[in-house]
């Protein structure tokens, strides 16, 4: 019985990051460099109104005449100079593109923090209570995975905008973006937080605390979200690419946060009706942005799935 | 078998009883469905009476009921923005979204399997690293990027393109307008075809790459090498088909993707096919169209997933036992 | 005596890893005569199923051979281009996997499975092939072979699937079967009869055999020499009757007393204390050493080799080496 006071093995955690994870981050140039664009991403877009040069949302600051600038080259009127250049209205594309990040990311975080919570209170249910509740739930989620997340995401924001009165649709519209974005992906963290909960339950700790009067549940939680810490990770952080591309595309599509908030899809939507005209960096950085946000966090999910779990390479 | 085939069958009623509600909901909740049908001038007793005619007063599983009913006859109502009826419009603009499907959906399973057959043999090759390090941004790469980015390169720059629209399109039949028989046509789909189904074919080279390598480590294969077999029989007579059985399910999954992903590429390309259609709607709010797409493309996935689970029957002879028992 | 069918030769076997090469099968040597059939055993991990691998030439990657030689009737085969090599097997060197569920491929027939191969390296049309296959799966004992020929792998027990295997690595009439536990995974039941057609059809057809398996029991019914492995080292190879009476290495010996028999009433069995090291923590000098009760202080510095003994036998202890025993006796 003194396995009940046994404490979970003492700095496992610690452990591994010294050994197979940060010997494979080291030896992973791919990794390094993902990680690296990544992170300088989060920090830009967090930082933005200290590193834009101009806020692109106050109109006292924004100039006509700057409109169409090209990158490097002074402005034939005002002769202001911008990295990136200017879109139609004036707005430094630099800066547009370091709010509209903040927005996408804001959104990417938030639909992946909601389907992660969502996806591993359910499948707790489902594993710990078992029979028709697990039953239904696995069902839903069978015939979730059948839907790809983009469109699941687009039908559900469709559905949710129908019924949200016409005069609140613009303001909630970031918010049913994130409930809708979640809603899409929450079926895998719920099946492997389900699978952890069903080998766990029939342990002897689970027995022991029932005899000492401890809640099982509140044990569960506790000992099951540390051993299902790594694959949890790997969904969110391939979770996090895939939120980030579908809030792009529903915003893309004119149908994603509204344009008074550009997102990067947004901007890019802007920059295609440019591209005829010739004023392609418009179009240009705003996507070069987003593809290198995107492919750097699905490549740190890559290697981290690898690094967790070699056996699936 | 026939029990496995009865239970998918309840399964996929289930599914469409499920989306049928919230399309239901949808149609009666959203607005008031009077209020979209007739002009200010209408007086509130010949609104009244609209509403019993209508059945908007009769008891909700009675409506659903109707609703239904009337669905299956392909009756969707009267589109809000376009004032025609929902279903007319959802079948003249089918035949351009199925063309796109189907030429993206074939391109995606040639180059899929191709691709991903040679890269299982050749592992670690520099030609397979290269392969395999694209197809990781070709994942990564959100549909509508690839086409905004082909349309500058090849529509914008080179010229060699059209950028949108379907080009020249004649009739075959009553009502099937086809762009596949006319050069302009088939020009306007080449973009299109290579955005929607290039996602598709990365997924699918990764997964016949996963599941090759995963059958050349069976036993199975070890025994066929230690008989002697030659790599070609071994690799594509009985790696290759094992691989495929797996393939084949996604692959079919992967049709209900491409009708899905249509939507994006449609607006991309303004090509004028049911999403493009769709996706009007929802900004629109065009309710009967949202409720009708909502429906047709939870029936394309239920009868593809059916369909997907007979055609793996007929390939693998281990799920086949029930028959096979039956004949000796 | 005859020249053997299969010479090795100090064949060693490394597989590079992240942590430095390791060893998995160090300088083993042996002979198999024609007809003879050749036991080898081994706890798990000795490296058994290693050297038949290497033998047909199906070593996994990385794993490679890394030394030594492999002869089979007089030419060399352990260097042979891919094609050639392809040529030998099944048609010179036949193959028995452990577990008949997974050694046939699901989707095709036995009849299918069997052409194919009987196709491959014999000259034959469809139906001569086929005929041919119906009177193999015959032999190995499928009743009405004829007609279960177009069965799928799944419509047959594991017992009659291993049959069918053992039918497959016998198609081409190859002279050496190499049998990697061919009763492991079968019912106690079939393990006799799986064994007994085994070693009737190999007989019958001339080829030797090299039984890999963890059963003494089962090499001492069948085999007529036997070669114990231990940590990728050749312990001990002889006659199986001397080999089970009178082991000389230690290890044998230990193996032999953890072995209960009808006859011998002894008062209990014994047991080896400890494990067999893992490949990557292979003592120096013998491998046996932490565990070997007779161990001495050479041991624990040099690698014994295999020392010719009397009656064919050979054994890699320096309790008989000549050195040795001048001085012990002295």
């Amino acid at each position: 019985m003194s396995d009940i006071f046994k404490k979970p093995e003492p700095g496992r955690f610690a452990r591994a990051w010294d050994s197979d994870i940060a010997y494979s981050f080291r030896k992973s140039p791919l990794a390094i460099v993902a990680a690296t664009v990544s992170l300088l991403i989060i920090l830009a877009a967090i930082f933005a109104p200290w590193i834009a040069p101009h806020d692109p949302f106050n109109p006292a600051t924004l100039n006509l005449m700057d409109g169409f600038t090209p990158p490097m080259e002074p402005n034939q009127f005002t002769g202001n100079t911008y990295w990136l250049g200017t879109d139609n209205q004036g707005r430094d594309v630099f800066s547009t593109i370091l709010y509209g990040a903040r927005i996408s990311l804001f959104v990417g975080f938030m639909a992946v923090a909601f389907a992660m919570v969502l996806g591993i209170t359910l499948g707790l249910i489902a594993g710990y209570r078992g029979g028709w509740v697990d039953s239904l739930l696995m069902r839903v989620a069978d015939v979730q995975l059948t839907f790809p997340s983009i469109l699941l995401a687009l039908l559900i924001f469709g559905v949710a905008r129908g019924f949200i009165p016409p005069a609140y649709r613009e303001a909630m519209a970031i918010w049913v973006l994130i409930v809708a974005i979640g809603l899409s992906e929450w079926v895998q963290y719920a099946r492997v937080v389900r699978g952890a909960t069903m080998v766990e339950k029939s342990k002897e700790y689970v027995q022991a605390a029932r005899v000492i009067g401890a809640h099982p549940a509140k044990i569960l939680v506790r000992h099951i979200l540390p051993n299902v810490m790594g694959p949890v990770l790997v969904i969110a952080t391939i979770g996090l690419a895939l939120a980030i591309i579908a809030e792009a595309t529903l915003s893309f599509l004119g149908v994603g946060v509204p344009s008074t908030q550009p997102s990067l899809g947004t901007l890019i939507r802007i920059g295609q009706g440019f591209l005829f005209s010739g004023e392609w960096w418009i179009l240009l950085f705003p996507s070069l942005t987003l593809l290198a946000l995107a492919l750097s966090v699905n490549l740190l999910g890559d290697w981290l799935r690898d690094a967790l779990n070699p056996r699936l390479r | 078998m026939t029990a496995f085939i009865l239970r998918r069958l309840a399964q996929s009623v289930i599914v469409m009883l499920t989306v049928a509600l919230v399309a239901f909901a949808l149609f009666r909740f959203v607005g008031d469905p009077i209020a979209s049908m007739v002009g200010q001038e209408t007086t509130l007793a010949e609104r009244a009476e609209m509403r019993a005619a209508l059945g908007l007063d009769d008891p909700f599983l009675v409506q659903f009921w109707n609703f239904i009913a009337r669905a299956v006859t392909g009756d969707f109502g009267i589109s809000y923005r376009l004032q025609q009826p929902v279903m007319e419009l959802i079948l003249s603009r089918l035949p351009a979204t199925l063309e796109l499907a189907l030429v993206s959906g074939i391109m995606a399973f040639v180059f899929g399997v191709g691709f991903g057959v040679y890269t299982a043999l050749r592992r670690g090759g520099w030609l397979s690293s290269t392969i395999m390090t694209v197809s990781l941004i070709g994942v990564s790469l959100p549909t509508f990027l690839i086409g905004v980015l082909l349309i500058w390169v090849f529509a914008v720059e080179l010229q060699w393109l059209p950028s949108f629209g379907r080009g020249d399109t004649v009739y075959v039949g009553d009502w099937w307008r086809t762009g596949l028989l006319t050069e302009s046509g088939r020009a306007s789909l080449i973009l299109p075809a290579i955005t929607l189904g290039l996602y598709q074919m990365t997924l699918i080279m990764r997964l016949v790459r996963a599941e090759m390598l995963e059958v050349l480590r069976t036993d199975y294969i070890k025994f066929a090498r230690a008989r002697g077999l030659s790599n070609r029989a071994v690799n594509f007579g009985h790696a290759l088909k094992n691989t495929l059985v797996p393939v084949i399910t996604i692959t079919g999954l992967q049709l209900g993707s491409i009708i899905a992903f249509s939507i994006i590429t449609e607006t991309v390309f303004q090509w004028p096919g049911v999403g493009a259609l769709f996706i009007n709607s929802v900004r629109f709010v065009d309710v009967p169209v949202m409720a009708a797409y909502l429906m047709l493309i939870a029936l394309v996935f239920v009868v593809i997933n059916l369909i997907v689970d007979l055609l793996y029957y007929a390939v693998d002879p281990r799920l086949r036992v029930d028959r096979a028992n039956a004949r000796h | 005596m005859a020249a053997p069918l299969l010479s090795v030769r100090d064949l060693i076997v490394e597989f590079p890893t992240r942590r430095g090469t390791l060893r998995a099968l160090d300088r083993v040597s042996f002979d198999i005569a024609e007809g003879e059939v050749l036991g080898m055993v081994g706890e798990s991990g000795a490296g058994k199923s290693l050297t038949g691998a290497a033998i047909i030439g199906l070593l996994e990657p990385p794993g490679r051979i890394a030394g030594g030689e492999i002869w089979l009737r007089g030419e060399r085969i352990d260097n042979l281009p891919r094609e050639k090599m392809r040529r030998v097997r099944g048609r010179r060197i036949g193959m028995v996997f452990q577990d008949p569920l997974t050694s046939l491929n699901p989707l095709y027939t036995v009849a299918e499975q069997l052409i194919e191969t009987i196709r491959t390296h014999m000259d034959l049309s469809e139906k001569e092939a086929r005929a041919r296959a119906v009177g193999l799966l015959d032999r190995v004992g499928i009743p009405a072979a004829a007609r279960r020929i177009d069965d799928y792998p799944h419509h047959f027990s594991g017992g009659m699937r291993q049959r069918v295997v053992i039918a497959l690595a016998l198609a081409a009439e190859p002279e050496l079967v190499i049998a990697d536990e061919p009763t492991t995974a079968l019912d106690v039941s079939v393990q006799a009869q799986i064994i007994d057609v085994l070693k009737e059809i190999c007989a019958e057809r001339g080829a030797s055999v090299m039984l890999i398996t963890h059963d003494m029991g089962v090499i001492a019914e069948t085999a007529d020499r036997v070669a114990v492995l231990y940590a990728g080292r050749l312990a001990e190879i002889g006659p199986v009757r001397d080999v089970i009476q009178a082991a000389e290495h230690p290890y044998t010996a230990g193996l032999m007393g953890s072995i209960p028999t009808l006859t011998q009433t002894a008062e209990r069995l014994t047991q080896i204390p400890g494990s067999m090291p893992r490949l990557n923590a292979i003592p120096q000098g013998c491998a046996f050493n932490p565990r070997c009760p007779k161990v001495f202080e050479r041991c624990y510095r040099d690698q014994p080799n295999l020392i010719a003994r009397a009656d064919g036998r050979h054994v890699s202890c320096w309790l008989y080496d000549a050195q040795e025993k001048e001085v012990s006796h002295g």
